[in-house]
């Protein structure tokens, strides 16, 4: 069987496709995991579990989809607040919490221009430490479902099922 | 709230090396994880953040001695002086007003944090003399405290998350006022400020650019916010501040001894202009009041409490100037004013 190949990278597998209406166009488009993340400035609803009309929904919901021809240079923008990486190099300063991972990729050297250094080793605080701790812990949790599903122990898997549903449920 | 009556622990001219070593500040920034930056937040976003603070504040005894003014309730004559004292940032005074700008004011004079400044907070600790540690003690506390109620923006790798990437890591900034005549004198302070640069430090003037401080006063800060720990940062500054306060000395001494009568005359000409002018501008009164200082510190003018230098540096600054008396004054004025003030301290 023929591999269909990302219409972005033409490097990787396409994996994620999506459809929409342009002026009463259908376009599709096919993806691969990372440029659909990198393109439709994914958040967390790429990572797990996503199904195809979730994915639907939040893009159209978004005001300003990538145009066509767009697509292959794209301005990428923080999706929580809207600012684009040339936006910062203009103000020089980054709009959220959310422009960090958006352009970890560009912001990654530079910060280690400015520091010398990459990893914190200062003060962590507290809550947000403890969110990172429950995010870890429910991530390995589901690697360890799926296995347990491969191999149809379900008796652990329930097990499993109920201690996500369990730390997903304590928010801090 | 009278803005020239806050006060402000570290003038009392109380702590170690307090001589040489005006004050210890240690700053942090931080931002809540749920709301944009201030540079592209929506009015809505900033009132939002002003509203958890309130909240925080209502909900935590520890909070009781701390009260929080919203700049827009300020005059510009009163924004400048908390400028003045180091308290906002000149960019806080100036737009702060108009972005949902606030302050929030420890009772000493200890801890204050600006809020909706280029960070959501900014959190800052205030000590005289050289004691950096103590002032990490204090702000650490507050920090953790108000952490209890709030998601701050982190990210394992990038620590605590910041609108400019030069402050991630630990968001600290940590400096020590110093006072240089000597090595001013000596014409040395060049070579500290290149020795100090080269190991991740720098040192500026407070009032003025590069090594031509008003009064000879510089801040010794770190430049390094990723990849150390606060500890880390505030032990290699200490240490520095500490070489640097020992070179003061020995030029002190060596400077006395190599120019004797010269220095001497210098040092109490400056006194008897300060304790006669009728008129004298900002500048040269941090001048004078500088000499005055290193004259009262290695012992050939008479005995002056610091309290009263560090005070006057604050006093005869101009929004300083014009609150004391009620109303704004015209340069010449201010010049009258000041001198009147000055005589009035030393006499
Ligand atoms: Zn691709
Ligand atoms: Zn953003």
């Amino acid at each position: 069987m023929k591999v269909m190949l990302c219409q972005n990278c033409k490097l990787k597998e396409a994996t994620v496709s999506i459809t929409r209406f342009i002026g009463g166009k259908k376009e599709e488009l096919h993806l691969c995991k990372d440029c659909a993340e990198e393109l439709l400035g994914g958040g967390d609803f790429l990572n797990f579990d996503f199904s195809l009309p979730d994915l639907l929904g939040t893009l159209l919901k978004q005001a300003s989809l990538p145009r066509w021809e767009e697509i292959k240079h794209p301005t990428v923008k923080c999706p929580k607040c809207g600012l684009s990486y040339e936006g910062f190099q203009e103000i020089g300063k980054l709009g959220c919490s959310e422009c960090y991972k958006t352009f970890r990729s560009k912001l990654t050297p530079l910060i280690k221009r400015i520091h010398g250094n990459m990893k914190h080793s200062g003060k962590v605080p507290h809550r947000a430490g403890e969110e990172l701790n429950r995010l870890r812990e429910i991530e390995k949790l589901r690697r360890e479902l799926e296995e347990a599903i491969r191999k149809e122990e379900y008796e652990k898997a329930a097990e499993l099922r109920d201690k996500i549903r369990e730390l997903e449920g304590r928010r801090v | 709230m009278n803005v020239d009556e806050v006060k402000l622990e570290w003038i009392k001219g109380i702590g170690p090396n307090s001589t040489i070593a005006l004050s210890s500040r240690i700053r942090l920034a931080r931002n809540l994880r749920d709301y944009p930056f201030p540079s592209v937040a929506k009015k809505r976003d900033l009132e939002g953040v002003v509203q958890r603070i309130k909240d925080v504040l209502a909900q935590d005894p520890y909070f009781k001695p701390f009260t929080l003014i919203m700049l827009s309730d300020l005059n510009d004559l009163e924004r400048e002086a908390l400028v003045e004292k180091h308290m906002i940032s000149p960019d806080h005074a100036k737009s702060g007003n108009k972005r949902e700008g606030a302050l929030l004011l420890e009772n000493e004079g200890v801890l204050s944090m600006m809020i909706n400044e280029e960070d959501h907070l900014r959190i800052q600790c205030f000590l005289g003399g050289l004691q950096l540690s103590e002032a990490w003690r204090i702000i650490d506390r507050f920090d953790s405290i108000l952490e209890k109620h709030i998601d701050y923006a982190f990210d394992e790798e990038f620590g605590y998350l910041t609108a400019c990437p030069t402050n991630v890591g630990t968001g600290m900034r940590a400096s020590v006022m110093l006072h240089l005549p000597g090595l001013v004198l000596s014409k040395k302070i060049g070579r500290v400020i290149e020795e100090v640069s080269k190991i991740g430090l720098t040192v500026r003037g407070i009032y003025g650019e590069g090594s031509e401080a008003m009064g000879n006063l510089f801040q010794l800060s770190n430049q390094i916010t990723l990849g150390l720990s606060e500890e880390e940062i505030i032990d290699k500054l200490e240490k520095i501040a500490l070489r640097v306060i020992e070179e003061e000395e020995l030029t002190r001494k060596h400077l006395f001894k190599t120019k004797g009568i010269e220095l001497e005359d210098s040092l109490w000409r400056a006194y008897g202009i300060l304790k006669n002018a009728r008129l004298i501008s900002s500048k040269e009164a941090m001048e004078l009041l500088s000499k005055v200082r290193m004259g009262v510190d290695i012992g050939l003018l008479p005995s002056i409490d610091k309290y009263k230098f560090n005070e006057l540096l604050i006093k005869i600054r101009p929004a300083h100037l014009q609150l004391s008396v009620g109303r704004e004054l015209s340069p010449e004025e201010r010049d009258k004013i000041r001198a009147d003030l000055i005589r009035e301290s030393l006499n």
